[in-house]
């Protein structure tokens, strides 16, 4: 440091005191666009083809047909329904990265009330049992790692990421279990021919009620964080530990009975994909959704109104990549390539969002 | 059977040491990595691309170079998961990313980067089967002592595996010195526990972050390359690496962040991993369904050691304080 | 004297919207103790910080024996032979004191034995006590602390920053603090020390420069200097504490401490044998080092804290009967109707919530109100508006998330809220710490008000000339004892200066 010049840092990083709302949200979409533009060029380099008609066939991927656009809001409804079950416990800032699991014991459920009640009780009732069975076993698998982080502080992100092997490897069992033809290891579809189980058509769109439950959940779960006593004790918990102790706020009871809100949300979505759209469990059923949930949820502030928009992204982003992958000859996979890249560019985003980039103007004077 | 079963058992268990070394120097520095499952399979994709283009630039494979058969496929997988560790770093230590987020985006990107590639050469081949064969390089990385064979249940115990497998047991020792008796490592563990000391003592914590980071996931991409040479036998078809990477993860907590337990941990989870296929043999009635339900062994002795450890409130067995946490000098 | 081993000028630095520093002007010689003198929230740390590298200056030059140079990193100020002992030690809990010491030192090569040899050889030389392998977590305050000066001094610095380094210690630990600073400055070390403590500041130092709401004031030489021309210079004005104080009406015995013991979660006896009466309409002051125990005694009244010993009693006023809160948590204590407020020292990390809204904090003591499941906004938005208005808090709106409001704007909105409780009991620990004058004197007149009120005030403080203009008897605490109550009317600042150091010498965090 003894240089006679006195060198200066280029620049320095200092925290931004506010931002409007409308320059955050300008920076999220300026980064998807710089993202886009970015995976253009992989796009072309790889395929040689223009990356106009490359997005044009990405746009025609995801909602080109009647087909498509139900297919996509399925998707999303889907996402979204986890997505929605990740929130409450994020905003306590308990990170629940279990939702993976936690729907698949739900899914569990809902298969095993299929199988051994579906041709012996009227729907109506099959219907109640599996709500109530699939909520609860969702809601278990969510309550164990919230009893262990509320005695002993347990770390809750790699107790939940445990938790969603142990329920993989469950119901790959139980997928032995009940195989179709024995001893295959697929269970395959559940009552082909009685459909007992099954969520009904409606209104001719087999995929019309879960989006209907998803979207009277979004509302519920916007309600229930913004207008309701516990939505606000979650909110206190979630900011400082301390002042909700000092106003009295029993902790670990908050812990324990968001996580139970949160299981019992992954063990609705469970029910919707078996229920709902599979008819069968595999042990990729969840198909890794309980991880992009927390990405969803994350980038849109917690907030179960931007949770709309955020997973009906991703699933573009995925539908689109994948039309991109089977006209380009290019495989599957290349979907998530482009998501992943394109996450990365928003979540890298948020620095812009949080912090200021001061160029030095001190030189100048001198 | 018994000692088959140990040889198997290390096998299955060096990618896991593999990762869980790499993991532990990652998150020493308070970088928790949940892309080490997307880091693992990229490295092991690139080294089959390394090795890929090597056999395919042989006129007659019998001529391969045992040196550029190691050689490019090892550079190759170590230049892939350097590069994911890059990302990992620089969205999490400059940009100061969430890093759950980040780790979870990162597996996503590797095992699509992975089996994008891994399909391409599967088309790229015309092969029959959904698998790429690289019997050439493979032969050379499962290469092991000749006298190994000839010394009996000692040989097969300790000394029939391949130069990768050694190696790994060997970064786990010397990552163990490293970071328990050298300043390297006093600094790395001071960065994990507390940046803000670690940054009025003078060191440079983003650089220790970047360099934990990204060193930890080469060697967590080694696990993917012996995995796909040596225990695979040279082939890769997509998503046969399975869950190897979170048991990685598993494996740092189960060891309590300590590389040379992990080389026992390590085995004990290769054999869990694979107590299944010997079972049959003790206990009657081993069915399929049967197998599944004893793959969770390591992800529960995991959950129990968490537990035990956060009971038990041992400092020294505690995670890195500020695991998870990005560090911004100016916050007030 | 000699060339000055610092100089700046024009250092500005702000946060956002709040200024910290503004055009600040300093000079430091070898071989001086300078004393950093200025209220709370004045910028004293912050410019300190710039010194030692951990902010950046926005503006402004910083001259090292004469040249300019840019401490843009801790590491830069090592380098120049500056360190700082920050108020919150920055040691690894887990090291011993040894690995803490030689931390991102480069010393060829790596032997932590021969190293704690050599720290030992310091130790002896200044008059240090430590063990060098205990760990962090088994130490006690001013072992850390010593820990801390050990290890800038075994990175050779030349020049040293101590950031309040007698807030936690005793009489006696700090009298041999300054002796080893005595001994550091015939080494020809410059010392700078920030204070707000004015005897201090004209035991200690030889030049005392003056901060005040982040601006420079001046500098003289502490032979010059009397307590009067020092508070002048930090307060602007000189100003006779002259606090309103009503003789204490109807009083009858409110709360009842009988014999409380507390043990911390490491096991330390924190509270010993603690008994006292608080009664209504009257102020009790509680007085004491910092950390003797009277943030854990508020937190065991509150049921924050779960009491080992004895009992805690409260008369009802309406029903007139009396309730033990021993073990009973907040939840419980209010279920009995004990109406006890309570504005703890930490107030954005436990009074109030920094990313909610006035109006969201406001409801933090009422949300539960009625059988809705949902919560009501409407009142809490009243009475955030009328706190705004009667306090004088400036903020935009109540819509304000609290942790951009300024420190005493944040104040007047927590004790708002507590009073709005209209309660029987009123803790405040430390209510006008970080405070300026006025906003000082709005929070005694608050209290006097619910004193008149016929409230038990509990008002734990560190300005032992406040604590006598205000309270009608102060409670003396030391190392988590009762020492002393002393009638405020009487009392003498030597007297409880006394009974805050009789007792336990250790303090009250020492483990025993």
């Amino acid at each position: 440091m003894s240089n006679e010049k006195v060198k200066e840092p280029f620049m320095h990083i200092t925290k931004r005191a506010d931002i409007s709302r409308g320059k955050s949200w300008l920076i999220r979409i300026a980064s998807i666009l710089v993202a886009l533009v970015f995976c253009a060029v992989i796009i072309v380099l790889l395929t040689g083809e223009n990356p106009l008609s490359v997005y044009i066939t990405m746009f025609k991927g995801a909602v080109g047909t009647t087909r498509r656009i139900w297919s996509l809001l399925q998707n999303v409804a889907m996402l979204l329904c986890v997505s929605l079950a990740v929130t409450p416990a994020f905003r306590m800032k308990f990170w629940n990265i279990g939702a993976e699991g936690q729907v698949l014991i739900g899914g569990l459920a809902t298969t095993a009330c299929m199988i051994l009640l579906g041709n012996k009780l009227p729907t109506p009732v099959l219907m109640i049992v599996i709500f109530v069975s699939s909520i609860v076993a969702g809601a278990i698998w969510a309550l164990i790692p919230a009893i262990f982080k509320a005695i002993w502080n347990t770390n809750e992100t790699l107790f939940t990421l445990m938790m969603n092997y142990i329920a993989m490897q469950i119901v790959s069992y139980f997928a032995y279990v009940w195989s179709v033809p024995k001893g295959s290891g697929a269970i395959g579809v559940i009552n082909p021919n009685t459909q007992a189980g099954w969520f009904p058509s409606v209104l001719n769109q087999k995929y019309l009620l879960n989006i209907v439950i998803v979207a009277v959940l979004t509302v519920i779960v916007y309600i229930y964080l913004k207008y309701s006593k516990h939505g606000y004790e979650i909110a206190v918990v979630g900011e400082s530990e301390n002042t909700a102790k000092y106003i009295g706020i029993n902790v670990k009871k908050v812990i324990i009975r968001t996580m139970l809100v949160s299981g019992a949300l992954c063990g609705i979505a469970g029910i919707l994909l078996v229920s709902g759209t599979d008819h069968t469990l595999t042990k990729d059923t969840a198909a890794g959704r309980g991880f992009t949930a927390i990405i969803v949820s994350w980038l849109a502030k917690f907030n179960p109104i931007y949770m709309v928009l955020t997973s009906l992204l991703i699933v573009f982003l995925q539908k689109g990549a994948v039309e991109i992958s089977s006209k380009f000859e290019l495989n599957d996979s290349f979907s998530d390539i482009i998501t992943g890249i394109i996450i990365f560019f928003i979540i890298g985003s948020e620095f812009f969002i949080n912090y200021k980039l001061n160029f030095n103007k001190k030189g100048e004077n001198k | 059977m018994l000692v088959q079963f140990i040889h198997r058992a290390v096998m299955q268990g060096i990618p896991l040491l593999y990762g869980s070394t790499g993991e532990i120097i990652t998150e020493k520095s308070g970088n928790l990595n949940l892309g080490i499952p997307g880091i693992m399979y990229v490295g092991g994709i690139s080294g089959v691309i390394g090795a890929f283009l090597y056999e395919n630039s042989l006129a007659d494979k019998s001529q391969a170079n045992a040196f550029l058969a190691i050689f490019i496929p090892l550079i190759a997988c170590l230049l892939g998961s350097l590069i994911m560790g890059l990302i990992y770093s620089f969205l999490t230590t400059t940009l100061r990313a969430n890093q759950n987020v980040t780790g979870l985006a990162l597996t996503t990107f590797g095992i699509g980067f992975g089996n994008f590639f891994g399909g391409s050469l599967i088309k790229i081949t015309n092969s029959a089967v959904p698998s790429i064969t690289l019997t050439v390089t493979s032969s050379f990385y499962s290469k092991t002592l000749p006298f190994a064979s000839k010394l009996g249940w000692f040989g097969d115990v300790f000394l029939r595996y391949s130069f990768l497998a050694y190696f790994a047991i060997i970064t786990a020792i010397v990552v163990t010195l490293i970071l328990n008796r050298t300043r390297i490592g006093l600094s790395l563990r001071a960065v994990g526990e507390n940046p803000a000391t670690a940054d009025a003592a003078g060191i440079n914590v983003n650089k220790y972050k970047y360099l934990a980071t990204c060193i930890g996931s080469m060697i967590a991409g080694l696990g993917g390359l012996y995995y796909v040479m040596d225990y695979a036998t040279g082939i890769w078809s997509n998503n046969a690496f399975g869950d190897r990477g979170w048991l990685a993860i598993a494996l740092v907590i189960f060891t309590v962040w300590r590389p040379n337990l992990s080389i026992f941990g390590s085995i004990l989870f290769g054999g869990l991993y694979i107590v299944h296929n010997y079972l049959n043999d003790i206990v009657p009635n081993m069915t399929m369904s049967k197998q599944e339900i004893i793959k969770i062994a390591p992800y529960l002795v995991t959950i129990i050691v968490l537990i035990i450890v956060s009971a038990r409130k041992k400092r020294e067995n505690l995670p890195p304080a500020s695991l998870g946490l990005s560090y911004f000098r100016e916050e007030r | 004297m000699a060339n000055p081993a610092i100089e700046l000028k024009g250092i500005t630095k702000a946060f956002g919207h709040i200024i910290a520093n503004e055009n600040v002007d300093l000079t430091v010689f070898r071989g001086e103790i300078l004393a950093i003198l200025g209220e709370n929230g004045s910028g004293k740390t912050t410019l300190m910080n710039m010194i030692s590298g951990i902010y950046y200056p926005d503006e402004g030059h910083i001259f090292i024996d004469g040249k300019e140079v840019n401490i843009s990193s801790p590491k830069d100020a090592l380098d120049l032979k500056i360190g700082m002992i920050h108020q919150h030690f920055k040691l690894v809990d887990v090291f011993n004191a040894t690995e803490n010491i030689v931390l991102g030192l480069d010393e060829g090569k790596f032997d932590i034995k021969a190293s704690a040899r050599k720290i030992q050889e310091t130790c002896d030389r200044y008059g240090f006590e430590i063990d060098v392998n205990k760990k962090i977590y088994e130490m006690s305050v001013s072992e850390k602390q010593t820990v801390e000066i050990v290890k800038a001094l075994y990175k050779g610095a030349d020049i040293l920053i101590l950031d309040e380094p007698t807030a936690v210690l005793t009489p006696q630990e700090t009298q041999k603090l300054f002796n080893v600073l005595r001994k550091m400055r015939e080494d020809g070390k410059s010392i700078i020390i920030i204070t707000h403590k004015l005897h201090e500041v004209l035991e200690i130092s030889d030049r005392v420069s003056v901060l005040r709401k982040g601006k420079y004031i001046g500098t003289i030489n502490t032979a010059e200097a009397n307590e009067s021309i020092l508070t002048e210079m930090m307060v602007g004005e000189k100003i006779s504490l002259d606090i309103e104080r009503s003789e204490p009406k109807d009083t009858t015995d409110r709360l009842i401490v009988k014999g409380v013991d507390l043990y911390n979660k490491e096991g330390v006896q924190v509270l010993k044998d603690i008994s006292f009466t608080a009664k209504s309409g009257e102020i009790l002051g509680i007085a004491g080092i910092s950390g003797s125990g009277q943030r854990e005694l508020l937190e065991s009244i509150a049921g924050l804290q779960k009491i080992s010993g004895g009992e805690i009693l409260y008369n009802n006023p309406k029903t007139n009967e009396t309730e033990n809160l021993k073990d009973k948590t907040p939840m419980q204590i209010r279920n009995l109707g004990v109406r006890l407020s309570f504005v703890p020292e930490d107030r954005l990390g436990m009074g109030l919530v920094g990313n909610m809204d006035i109006i969201d904090n406001m409801m933090l003591r009422s949300y539960r109100k009625g059988k809705s499941v949902f919560v009501e906004r409407k009142q809490p938005k009243a009475l955030a508006e009328k706190i705004i208005e009667d306090l004088q808090v400036v903020t935009p709106d109540a819509k304000t998330p609290v942790r951009r409001l300024s420190g005493g704007n944040v104040q007047k909105v927590l004790v708002g809220r507590e009073i709005a409780a209209s309660p029987t009991v009123l803790m405040a620990a430390y209510p006008v710490r970080g405070l300026d004058i006025n906003s000082s004197y709005m929070i005694y007149n608050l209290l006097n008000e619910q004193k008149e009120n016929g409230v038990a005030v509990i008002f734990v403080g560190e300005d032992l000339d406040v604590l006598i203009e205000l309270c009608d008897r102060i409670l003396v605490v030391c190392g988590g004892r009762v020492t002393g109550i002393v009638n405020g009317r009487e009392a003498k600042k030597e007297e409880l200066g006394l009974l805050m150091t009789k007792g336990n010498a250790k303090g009250g965090k020492s483990d025993e």
